[in-house]
């Protein structure tokens, strides 16, 4: 048998009010395995994502993190965040406190971690996503590449056994997302379990063990990412990778 | 018609400069002109009242020398009084504001409705019952004095102004600062702590200056269940000696210095604080 899964949601179903965003979701990510999640606007790829971390509660059905269940308005749903990094499409770094400090705020005030022990993790992290000169700079200093690159390296901080990405690419002018890119392909060659939302295809063949397409709140279809990209089963896949491609 | 284009765009043309300072000379010189004729039309009123100034008994109202010793004087004790008063129930009024704001915005129903019943009841009455409600009716039931009385019916009016203020700056700032803080696994205390709070100061801090300058001003109506600030002072000073005129002229002075101080002084944490970012 295989080591129990990280994360594994069944039966999820969530509403806004009496509009259902996902219905009936059941996915299960594996220690190590990368997942990328793709579908058209608005079929809840950031919803699903969302509530794994408790940033959405969910109304019906099952998520468990690193064995533990995620209830809406839990109590010491710190603990489960803890395990569960995310990166925003937005970056939505704190732009009052520096680098440096956006970095060392989780660890101290989540982990209990001393103040020399957290600089000397966040600059680690710093140097692995290549930033570590502009640690002293505060976030609008930065570019959008190199904020992303921030706001990778802030959630990585945290140590968490997942990593959880909303789009990190698409808020990016062309010439930054190879950067986030490649940082985020070395995280996977380091064994990191990740769940991304993307639309990105190279990084999805490079990188993912499995594409789940999801369409009005549901996943569709789930399949290796060559088999995905070059012979969808689905038409509402097929249509959805037409879009994409004349772009 | 089209003008000719300055010569110089970094500079404006000759002349300029000295024409803008030219106006503000003028709007200046207004200023002196129209406090001058409200001087003089003042003094003329005073003096057709015969009024007779006494100028040099005012001294012992701040404050008396008795062997080489400093007694403060009724105005001085006053003042003291009133920034006692007034610091108290500011402190408690944002304390009232921020946790007010907090379940407004919060998904508990319960704490929606009492919010919102309490700045209905706030707005909607005269402060002066407010005062009385709290000082003949709270106060001997959770057994507090006149003076814990009067800041408490301070706080509680003032912090429906602050509980609005703090609102619009908590929901100044972006949901994704929220969603960060959660997602760095911050708890609630930590989140508005170091991301929530720091950051809409800029936007709190003015219109707070504002509620403090209020609840300075607001203190005067404590004098009516003879509290001992500052207006209360004024009060008894006219009464033993006459000098109406004298006495509150210099107790609005005494309130002016205090309240132009203040805002001198937020302004100067304003400058701190906007400095080095960015
Ligand atoms: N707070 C909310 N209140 C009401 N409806 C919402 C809310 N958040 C999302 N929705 C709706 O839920 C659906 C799924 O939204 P979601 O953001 O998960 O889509 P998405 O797949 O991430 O789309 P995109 O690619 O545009 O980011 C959308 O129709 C959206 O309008
Ligand atoms: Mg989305």
């Amino acid at each position: 048998m295989t080591p129990s899964p990280l994360v594994e949601i069944s039966g999820l179903c969530k509403w806004y009010d009496d509009f259902s965003a996902l219905y009936d979701i059941s996915l299960t990510v594996a220690e190590g395995e990368k997942v990328v999640i793709c579908g058209p606007s608005g079929s809840g790829k950031s919803t699903l994502i969302r509530c794994i971390n408790q940033l959405e509660g969910h109304q019906q059905g099952s998520i468990r993190v690193a064995g533990q269940e995620v209830r809406p308005g839990m109590k010491g749903i710190e603990a489960i965040r803890r395990e569960v990094g995310m990166v925003f499409q937005s970056f939505n770094l704190f732009p009052h406190m520096t680098i440096l400090d956006n970095l060392t705020i989780g660890p101290i005030r989540n982990r209990g971690m001393g103040r020399a022990a957290a600089r000397a993790l966040a600059m680690e992290y710093l140097n692995k996503v290549r930033i570590s000169e502009q640690a002293d700079k505060y976030p609008p200093q930065l570019s959008g590449g190199q904020q992303q690159r921030v706001a990778i390296a802030r959630a990585l901080c945290m140590q968490p056994r997942v990593m959880l990405f909303d789009e990190p690419t698409s808020a990016l002018d062309p010439e930054m997302i190879a950067g986030v890119l490649e940082v985020m392909e070395t995280l996977a060659r380091d064994g990191m379990t990740m769940i991304v939302v993307t639309h990105e295809m190279g990084f999805a063949r490079r990188v993912a063990d499995r594409v789940v397409f999801m369409d009005e709140g549901e996943i569709v279809e789930t399949a290796p990412p060559e088999a995905f990209f070059s012979a969808p089963r689905t038409n509402r896949a097929k249509l959805f990778l037409g879009q994409l491609l004349a772009h | 018609m089209t003008k000719a284009l300055a010569v110089h765009r970094d500079r404006p043309p000759v002349g300029f400069n000295a024409w803008r300072s030219a106006g503000v000379a003028w709007q200046i010189t207004q200023a002196l002109l129209v406090f001058a004729v409200l001087g003089w039309l003042v003094w003329r009123g005073i003096d057709a009242m015969e009024y007779r100034w006494q100028w040099y008994r005012v001294e012992p109202f701040f404050y008396r020398e008795i062997d080489g010793e400093i007694i403060w004087g009724p105005l001085v004790r006053g003042l003291i009084l009133t920034i006692q008063i007034a610091a108290l129930a500011g402190a408690l009024a944002i304390v009232i504001g921020f946790l007010t704001a907090l379940a407004r915005l919060s998904g508990s129903f319960a704490g929606r409705v009492l919010a919102k019943v309490y700045l209905e009841a706030i707005r909607n009455t005269p402060l002066l019952v407010q005062l009385f409600l709290v000082y003949f009716v709270l106060a001997p039931i959770i057994g507090i004095d006149r003076f814990w009385a009067g800041v408490l019916c301070l706080a509680l009016y003032e912090g429906s102004f602050a509980a609005e203020i703090i609102r619009g700056g908590l929901r100044g700032i972006d949901r994704g600062q929220y969603e960060a803080a959660d997602a760095v696994g911050l708890s609630t205390w930590d989140k508005y702590r170091y991301i929530i709070v720091p950051q809409s100061m800029p936007l709190v801090l003015p219109p707070l200056t504002g509620l403090l300058i209020s609840t300075i001003k607001h203190s005067a109506i404590v004098s009516v269940i003879a509290l001992a600030e500052l207006t209360t002072q004024g009060l008894n000073l006219v009464s033993n000696t006459f000098m109406a005129f004298e006495v509150w002229f210099i107790v609005a002075g005494i309130y002016l210095v205090l309240t132009v101080s203040l805002s001198f002084a937020v302004t100067l944490f304003e400058h701190y604080l906007n400095k080095p970012k960015r």
